[in-house]
Order: structure tokens, then C-alpha cells, then sequence
């Protein structure tokens, strides 16, 4: 791709210069170890070059506006720019994936609002551009200390729950909306008591005329601590404490920490600065943070615009929650294996490869940052406990929410057959049998001595969810399974 | 799911083995969630690789407290793990009573639970027999 060949115009006279030519375009630029780097897929408006898109994609989430100001030659404007410094067509559209390099110093310290306002600010706006998506970021190092990360991580949290080995599983309270207090707390014990090792609020439970948060939190501790004595296990409820102010969600977090909760919960839609400060109370009060990232597919579910999850993950990583919700493979909701495998992988792994089968576009070093528990929720049942496992491995919560209340037999049963299908499926895999190819026929012989595992394998025997992906990797395997 | 056979736990032996994690041996007759440190068996077996000698010092542990709750550990010390990979009961008392929720109530409709194991009223080493 050629650079713009009309006559040079003098960098500063005043007026408009092509952003490719104010210094946002540096196709030799070497990459520091320092720069956060970006992946943008950009579709330019028609009669657009692509090198000057991404150029004013730099510009604009930089140090740029859309003319000349002389006020630049007050700063070391080179060091400030970002730099597009590479430009890939995506093979059979009219897409192009623009690799742009930020400086450090662009950006706060341990502030998820001030580095999502530059990436993702006036940019996505931006009229050259008929579309723009946020694909990957590369976070170095040195700007990942300066978070504090998980509150507690996968490891801390094993230990506090004191299990081992294998997946925990969840359950989602339903009906999402109506229940009285006294109901909700049923369905937690119920569920908790069966074998479950959390249950948890909906997104959209906080504090309606039908159940106030108070009155909810009171009920649900009694059903988990009641579960507690029945199994001789710790349980959890996350209690969403989603309010309206960051005054009410401490008030509500306070009040299910002083009653015992083990983890408390919030949603995406409070917003990053809200999630950052709730993690700091998070490890401040040894309370385990859950989030549900509710309204995400606004943004992340499109293939050409707006931001991918993988991004999302990587910002919630540092802003510190212990828990995210991250795709099923299998479920109802969206979501192509090979992506959510990259999520996965962006959560749990200290180094994450460049992989762009998963989706992944640049190196990821977390150094010693915790990693987080993802959670696959939405449409899974335990007739797929061979596929859960296998897609998504150990460190994982699988909440079966309508596979736990729409047992026949009862919640409890449904949350039995859940923990005797994953106990059978992890006692197969680690004999080393073949559990994805064979796992109907482990399902099957547990079920001899599990009736609750038997109605559930009957109930959703046939129940898939079989729809293709909107957002999928540009680079494709061959299918191994 | 009945109580895992001898063939099973070997197998569970192995595959921690297979992966590098040394098992241990714990026992305790003070069942109770938050009961963490469990009376070791020996110290991990960090160096033995045979899985017939694990299940031998299993074995041992089960003769000399036939009544308590024995578990198998397997650690994982890599780097970013640093932590138990697998831990499971091999062994639970027949009679366990299980335990008792005491709630304490509080103004403003709290209540503070605690749970307690009845069996823990005794003291240690006359909690579970035959």
C-alpha cells in the first residue's frame, strides 16, 4: 500500500494535513517493550486509503484533532503521537486489521477509564471510518503492575473454598424477577444443599419492589449456611450488590460481608471505575468479586464493530475481579469454541502466545498478575459434562441454571446430578480414559447409581444449541472435533 | 457415587504422578469446613514415584486410624499454581453425626451462624469408633 503522493504541504502550516503525513503513520517504527500495542479491525468509508484510516485511527485516540495546531510544538510531539505501524488487508473483505503502537506515558497509572477513554473514546465515532473494532490489545508489563489485579485469583480462591481438581459448579437463581425473599433463599438451599458449590443472583436482581436487597441477602444466608451444615462444605451465594450509587453498592457489600457471604457480586454495567473500586474492597475485606458482564454483547458480539471480548477480559483482569463470565462453547448464547478459547486463556494463563486461531494478536505477559475464574453460563446442562469439560478444562465454574431449578425431580436433584456427572467425568479423565469420545457412556453408568442424574440425562438428552457464530476468527483450522 | 475401590484410587494415583505432583497423606477426626491443616501422614512424598509405595503408606495410615477421615493430596508447585492440584477423601467414619447450625440472632433480623460438628464435642481421638 503506497503512501499519499500529493505534494508535501509543510507539516505545521495551518489547515488540514493527512494524518499519515503528521507523523501517525510510521511503517519502519520497532515496537518498544513499553508501547501498548493495538489491534484495530477497520472498514474505511469508500475512497478512503486504508494506511490513512488507520492513521487517523491513531491520530484521533492520540494526540490529534482534525487540523493542524501549533500548539503541538510546545511538546515532544513524536514521543506523544500513537504510531500505525502496520496495515493487513483481511483476505475476501473490504476489512483491514491496523496495528497501532501507544507510548506508556499516554496513559494513568491503574486506570481502566483513562486507557479505555484514549483507545476506545472519539474514535469509534470517527466518520473516515465506516466501522471499527478493537480486536486485541498488548498490555506490557510494566503498565500491568501498576494494577492491582484480582482481589483474590484462582489459587486463593481454591484455597479459601478449600476445593481441589476439578470445575466448581453454580446455578442462577430462577425465575430471574418475581420471587419474594422467602422463595429466593428455597431455591438457594435447595440447590447448595444438592450439591452445588454456588448459586447466584441474576443480573437484573438489585432491589425491586418485589424483593428489597436487604430483605434477599437475610434469606439467602440462612440457605447457605443451612447448606453448609448439611454438607459439611463451604458454599457461596453471590449477592449482586449492583446499585445505583458506589454509596449503596459499599452499603450492600458491607452488610453481606458482615453476614458471612464468602462473595459478593457485581455487573458491567457499573462501569470500569466502579469495578476497580470494588475489587479494592474486594481484597480489602477478603471477599471473593464475581462479575456478570451484563450488556457486553453491545459491543463485543459484532465482528466489525466494537470491542472484542478478548479486550474486555484483559481490562477486567486488571481491574480485578476473581470471577467473569466468558462463553459456554456449547450453550444458548453466543460464541465460536476457538474464540472463547482465547478468553480462557487470556484469564488463566501468566503468558498468553500470540495465537490467531484463537484470536489472540499479540504476546500477553501478566508476569505474576493472579489469574481469574472464568464461568460458562447459559444453556448447559449435564448431558454435555464431557464437552464442558474438555472445551473449557478445570479452572472453571459451570452454572447450570435452568439444568439445576428445571430438574423434575426437584432442585436438589438437579444440583446432584450435576455434581455426580462432573465427579464421574473427572474420575474418568484422570484414569486417562478417553472421556470426550466416551463421555455418553460415562454419563450413562453413573447414572446406575445416581436416579437424579438419570431424569436429567433424559429430560435434556437432545437439547443443543446449534447456531453459527457471528463474531469468528479470520484464521480457520481444519475441524478436529 | 459409592466410595472410590482400591483400583480407582491407584489410578487417581497415577495420574497425579503423570503429572509431577507429589501425593500426600492427611487424617483428622475434626471434620469441620474450615479445617485446613489436617495431622500429615509423613511429610509429602516428594520423591516417590512409585505409585504401589503411595497407596502402602495409605494403607498404613488407614491401620492406624481406621475410624478417621484420611485424604490423598497432590501438589502442584509450579510457579503461578503453587497449591494443591487434587485433594479426596479415601476414608470418612461410618457414624459421622455431621454438624449443627447455631444461630445467633441480632437486631435488625441478623443472625449470625456458626456451624459445629457433634462429633467434635468429644475430645480428640474418642470422636469415632467402630
Amino acid at each position: 500500500m503506497a503512501n499519499s503522493t500529493k505534494p508535501e504541504k509543510n507539516r505545521w502550516a495551518a489547515g488540514v494535513t493527512p494524518y499519515a503525513e503528521m507523523g501517525y503513520w510510521q511503517p519502519d517504527y520497532v515496537p518498544k517493550e513499553t508501547d501498548i500495542l493495538c489491534a484495530f479491525r477497520i472498514v474505511p468509508q469508500e475512497g478512503v486509503d486504508p494506511i490513512e484510516a488507520a492513521a487517523a485511527v491513531a491520530g484521533e485516540s492520540s494526540t490529534a484533532t482534525w487540523t493542524v495546531v501549533w500548539t503541538d510544538r510546545l511538546t515532544a510531539h513524536e514521543h506523544y503521537q500513537a504510531k500505525a505501524y502496520q496495515v493487513v488487508p483481511v483476505p475476501g473483505t473490504d476489512q483491514f486489521i491496523a496495528y497501532i503502537a501507544y507510548d506508556i506515558d499516554l496513559f494513568e497509572e491503574g486506570s481502566i477509564a483513562n486507557l479505555t477513554s484514549s483507545i476506545i473514546g472519539n474514535v469509534f465515532s470517527f466518520k473516515a471510518l465506516k466501522s471499527l473494532r478493537l480486536e486485541d490489545m498488548r498490555i506490557p508489563l510494566h503498565y500491568v503492575k501498576t494494577f492491582q489485579g484480582p482481589a483474590h485469583g484462582i489459587v486463593m480462591e481454591r484455597e479459601y473454598l478449600d476445593k481441589y481438581g476439578r470445575p466448581l459448579l453454580g446455578a442462577t437463581t430462577k425465575p430471574k424477577l418475581g420471587l419474594s425473599a422467602r422463595n429466593y433463599g428455597r431455591v438457594v438451599y435447595e440447590a447448595l444443599s444438592g450439591g452445588l458449590d454456588f448459586t447466584k443472583d441474576d443480573e437484573n436482581i438489585n432491589s425491586q419492589p418485589f424483593m428489597r436487597w436487604r430483605d434477599r441477602f437475610l434469606y439467602v444466608m440462612e440457605g447457605v449456611n443451612k447448606a453448609m451444615a448439611a454438607t459439611g462444605e463451604i458454599k457461596g451465594h453471590y449477592l449482586n450488590v449492583t446499585a445505583a450509587t458506589m454509596e449503596d453498592m459499599y452499603e450492600r457489600a458491607e452488610f453481606a460481608k458482615s453476614l458471612g457471604s464468602v462473595v459478593v457480586m457485581i455487573d458491567l454495567t457499573i462501569g470500569y471505575t466502579a469495578i476497580q473500586s470494588m475489587a479494592n474492597w474486594a481484597r480489602k475485606n477478603g471477599v471473593i468479586l464475581h462479575l456478570h458482564r451484563a450488556g457486553h454483547g453491545t459491543y463485543t458480539r459484532q465482528k466489525t464493530h466494537g470491542v472484542s471480548f478478548r479486550v474486555i477480559s484483559k481490562w477486567m483482569r486488571l481491574a480485578g475481579v476473581d470471577h467473569i463470565h466468558a462463553g459456554t462453547v456449547v450453550g444458548k448464547l453466543e460464541g465460536d469454541p476457538n474464540m472463547i478459547h482465547g478468553y480462557y486463556d487470556t484469564l488463566r494463563l501468566s503468558h498468553i502466545p500470540l495465537n490467531p486461531l484463537n484470536g489472540i494478536y499479540f504476546d500477553q505477559d501478566w508476569g505474576s498478575m493472579p489469574s481469574l475464574m472464568p464461568v460458562a453460563s447459559g444453556g448447559i446442562h449435564a448431558g454435555q459434562m464431557h464437552l464442558l469439560l474438555h472445551h473449557l478444562g478445570e479452572d472453571v465454574i459451570l452454572q447450570f441454571g435452568g439444568g439445576t431449578i428445571g430438574h423434575p425431580l426437584g432442585i436438589a436433584s438437579g444440583a446432584t446430578a450435576n455434581r455426580v456427572a462432573l465427579e464421574a467425568m473427572i474420575l474418568a479423565r484422570n484414569e486417562g480414559r478417553d472421556y470426550v469420545n466416551e463421555g455418553p457412556d460415562i454419563l450413562e453408568a453413573a447414572a446406575k447409581w445416581s436416579p437424579a442424574l438419570r431424569a436429567a440425562l433424559e429430560t435434556w438428552k437432545d437439547v443443543t444449541f446449534n447456531f453459527a457464530s457471528t463474531d469468528t476468527p479470520d484464521v480457520l483450522a481444519t475441524p478436529s472435533l | 457415587m459409592p466410595p472410590l475401590t482400591d483400583e480407582q484410587i491407584k489410578r487417581q494415583i497415577q495420574y497425579a504422578l503423570d503429572n509431577d505432583w507429589p501425593l500426600s497423606v492427611e487424617y483428622t477426626d475434626d471434620p469441620h469446613p474450615r479445617n485446613t491443616y489436617w495431622h500429615m501422614w509423613g511429610l509429602p512424598m516428594f520423591d516417590q514415584k512409585d505409585p504401589a509405595a503411595v497407596f502402602y503408606e495409605l494403607e498404613q495410615c488407614k491401620k492406624a486410624f481406621p475410624y478417621h477421615y484420611i485424604r490423598l493430596n497432590a501438589y502442584d508447585r509450579r510457579l503461578g499454581r503453587q497449591t494443591l492440584a487434587l485433594s479426596f477423601i479415601v476414608q470418612r467414619p461410618g457414624n459421622d453425626p455431621g454438624f449443627r447450625l447455631l444461630r445467633q440472632e441480632s437486631p435488625d433480623r441478623q443472625i449470625h451462624y456458626t456451624i459445629e460438628s457433634y462429633a467434635s464435642m468429644r475430645p480428640e481421638g474418642e470422636r469415632f469408633t467402630e
